[in-house]
């Protein structure tokens, strides 16, 4: 055992940081730094710059156009983002349903949707939610029936997070009610936003944004090789994907980044005549998400190390989630706390780039705290609710 | 030791919720939250002509003679509601300090205007270096020929955009953090050398930062003792922590209602969602949080009733709970939501955002704990 990296993997980190100081465009970083939102353009021009540098897909097979890094360099790398704090790719094309594909689609599927999930030529949300199906996912109603050489769609899915920018979305529908579980009869497929009977509704959450949508499918034609592996087995793709996905939301280095901030804010910080970070009971509160997060990091390395050897990510990726998304909400709680009154503000007008800098309400990201501490509530919702993962850990890890 | 309310209290009581349930329901609330205007003049006539302006204040300055019994009973009633209008700034805060300090001519100015509902005022606790210290003021007050000259910066002055009158704590003598030597100024809003900048916050409420450049009042505004406004200032702000304590613990209590309703409707699994006890015994956390709460606030509310020193203390007990006890119960509300929770289209996520203000208003936990150890008692 041994806690230091090697020195293969100190070159590589320092290749990271030096590809981040020159190639992470000083416009994006300066909207990040200051809290401004970054459109669809930045987000395209930045992730087609990771790209061409082959870094779009870490966790991706090489022969797709991976990385195909050793758990310790994802971590690097990770990390290296993190402290740039340049954005990470969005998921639901590289990480979710990529794998899906490459995994248990056919060749044609492959070589017609991986090349543009890597080049940000396609953008992807996730239709799996439902209004009558959140946390008893199985219990989906989107309804897809066989008519000769394509899928008659009808049904409504919710919660799809970025779906007003998706061109695809991935769903679980169900092909078949003449089942004995309900897990069974549920297939994976691929439909086209573009196709007549889809229309994408706007939810605005609990922040004030529009960051989710409910998706209306009405008699939607989807032609019958959209369909991902075999008919009535979406079930198990898409538990696959989740397994995924939960690993992904755990967040640590992206923690770790926004705690270092937090300190750096709280040394700052006036309070009745010194710093925050003076204060005992800031101090302690700030060291025990420290040490939670340490833990959490450990925690990552050693499924990140479990997966290096050949294992899907198994029951434990319910550990990060719940560990992850309950670390990150403590820091947000924290960011709010230290904001003091400056977290009150509501004036989101201010994280738009064309804000006149002189009205601006506090001098920096304060009023930012409070609308993300709202807004990540949804960690510990998303993803599987974390009772849910509760459920899973003491089902397939406990045996109970 | 006495739970139960007057014939008067309870009448205002029921007023307030009968209001409440036929006038201010949810769809009204939002109206007035999303409008330009931070809130409704209309709706504060009607306060006023309810006679719930004149509440806190003597008989003999046009009120009703109520203390912090009526207020409770009031206060948890809006926070049910999530009444956005001021009357926490106007009536509570600057209210405060004129029923306390103001003489009669003051009060003839002022105070008769700000009960009959035709004066909106606020009371700049605070300055962006000072946090929650009431007694940072760096804002400068000085005399010459018998008036004096303001200059500073005030923050998160709540309803200090719509305020005809603000109240402005400024130094006549003594450093930056000193408790003597503050004095308290009554300023109108239209003073020349006076700026705001005001914004909506994140509860529906608002507030305004001031910048006071060299704006000169004269000597009979200032509001009670040169150099010893400092008190008077805590008591109001006491005031209204306790006040929005007792709103917090209405929107809590609301919540935790509503979680519990909405665990026994969402079925998922085939049964509703209530019936798992991973739930239900969350949910038994909060009613025992809620209920813990209310002791404390009835607690807090006889010792202020009493008039007693130690009414700080009880204060600050109250606050830290608030602020420890109730964001477990407002997350959990959230939470046990699941996705619905953190929606704008229901009214938890309102609740959600007003409580969040709430915990940081007049002092955090944290604040309200270091300050629960400092006081005697």
């Amino acid at each position: 055992m041994n806690v230091n990296f090697s020195e293969d993997e100190l070159a590589f980190r320092d290749e990271v940081r030096s590809f981040l100081d020159e190639k992470y465009p000083a416009d994006i970083r300066a909207k990040q730094a200051s809290g401004i939102a970054l459109d669809k353009d930045d987000t395209v021009r930045w992730q087609r710059i990771l790209y061409e540098r082959g870094w779009a897909a870490v966790n991706w097979p090489v022969e797709y156009g991976g990385t195909g890094w050793s758990a310790i360099q994802k971590y690097i790398f990770a990390n290296e983002m993190a402290a740039a704090n340049a954005p990470d790719m969005i998921p639901f094309g590289v990480k979710m349903v990529a794998p899906v594909i490459y995994t248990f689609g056919n060749e044609e599927q492959k070589s017609r949707f991986l090349p543009d999930i890597l080049q940000s030529n396609v953008w992807w949300c996730q239709g799996y939610s439902e209004p009558g199906a959140g946390s008893d996912l199985a219990s989906l109603k989107t309804r897809a029936d066989r008519h000769g050489d394509y899928y008659v769609v009808n049904g409504t899915k919710t919660w799809t997070t970025l779906g007003h920018y998706a061109d695809w979305i991935f769903c679980l529908v169900r092909t078949s009610s003449d089942v004995a579980r309900r897990q069974e009869g549920i297939s994976f497929l691929l439909v086209d936003m573009s196709t007549p009977g889809v229309t994408v509704k706007p939810i605005i959450t609990i922040e004030g944004e529009r960051e989710v949508n409910e998706v209306h499918l009405e008699n939607v034609e989807v032609p019958l090789e959209n369909l991902v592996g075999e008919e009535g087995k979406g079930w198990t793709y898409g538990k696959v994907l989740l397994q995924h996905e939960r690993t992904n939301i755990a967040g640590v280095a992206r923690s770790k980044y926004r705690l270092n901030r937090l300190r750096e804010k709280a040394a700052q910080a006036e309070h009745g005549g010194s710093p925050l970070l003076e204060d005992r009971n800031f101090v302690r509160r700030l060291a025990a998400i420290e040490i939670e997060l340490k833990a959490l990091e450990y925690t990552e390395l050693r499924t990140l190390a479990a997966v290096a050897v050949g294992k899907a990510p198994g029951p434990e990726s319910s550990i990060l989630k719940v560990k992850g998304t309950e670390t990150q909400q403590a820091i947000d709680a924290l960011f709010v706390d230290a904001a003091g009154y400056y977290a009150l503000p509501y004036v989101p007008a201010q994280y738009q780039a064309d804000f006149p800098p002189a009205e601006k309400i506090g001098s920096g990201t304060e009023t930012l705290t409070s609308l993300r501490y709202f807004n990540n509530r949804k960690a510990s919702i998303y993803g599987g609710s974390n009772e849910i993962q509760k459920n899973i850990i003491s089902k397939h890890v406990l045996g109970l | 030791m006495d739970f139960s309310v007057t014939e008067e209290q309870a009448m205002l009581a029921d007023s307030v919720a009968r209001f409440i349930d036929n006038d201010y329901g949810f769809d009204t609330r939002q109206k007035i939250a999303g409008a330009d205007a931070p809130f409704s003049r209309e709706m504060w006539s009607t306060f006023a002509e309810l006679g719930w302006t004149a509440v806190p204040f003597d008989d003999a300055d046009g009120g009703l003679g109520g203390g912090p019994v009526e207020l409770m009973l009031m206060m948890e009633q809006f926070g049910r509601a999530l009444v956005v209008e001021p009357f926490l700034p106007t009536i509570v805060l600057a209210g405060g300090v004129m029923r306390r300090v103001a003489t009669s001519a003051q009060k003839d100015r002022w105070l008769t205007a700000l009960i009959g509902g035709e004066l909106q005022a606020a009371l700049a606790f605070a300055e962006p270096q000072g946090r929650f210290n009431l007694a940072d003021i760096a804002t400068a007050a000085n005399c010459e020929n018998g008036s004096y000259r303001l200059s500073g910066r005030k923050s998160f002055v709540l309803n200090g955009g719509e305020a005809e009158l603000l109240i402005v704590p400024a130094r006549t003598s003594g450093d930056q953090h000193d408790r003597a030597g503050i004095t308290l100024f009554a300023v109108a809003g239209d003073s020349e050398g006076l700026a705001r900048r005001p914004y909506p916050t994140v509860d529906a409420h608002s507030a305004a930062e001031i910048v006071l450049t060299d704006v000169v009042v004269s000597a009979d505004s200032v509001l009670g003792e040169v150099d010893n406004g400092f008190d008077v200032l805590q008591a109001a702000v006491d005031d209204a922590t306790l006040a929005v304590s007792a709103e917090a613990v209405g929107i809590l209590r609301t919540m935790h209602d509503k979680t519990v309703d909405y665990s026994k409707s969402r079925v998922q699994f085939g049964v509703p969602i209530g019936s798992f006890q991973a739930l239900q015994h969350r949910m038994v956390d909060t009613l025992m949080a809620c209920e813990q709460l209310r002791s404390l606030l009835l607690w807090a509310t006889m010792v202020a009733a009493g008039g007693g020193v130690d009414a700080a203390k009880a204060i600050s007990a109250l606050k830290y709970q608030v602020g420890n006890s109730g964001r477990l119960i407002a997350q959990e509300a959230v939470q046990i939501h699941g996705g619905m929770g953190v929606t704008w289209e229901l009214d938890i996520a309102h609740f959600f955002r007003r409580f969040t203000a709430i915990e940081t208003l007049f002092g955090n936990s944290d604040y309200h704990l270091d300050r629960f150890i400092l006081l005697p008692g």
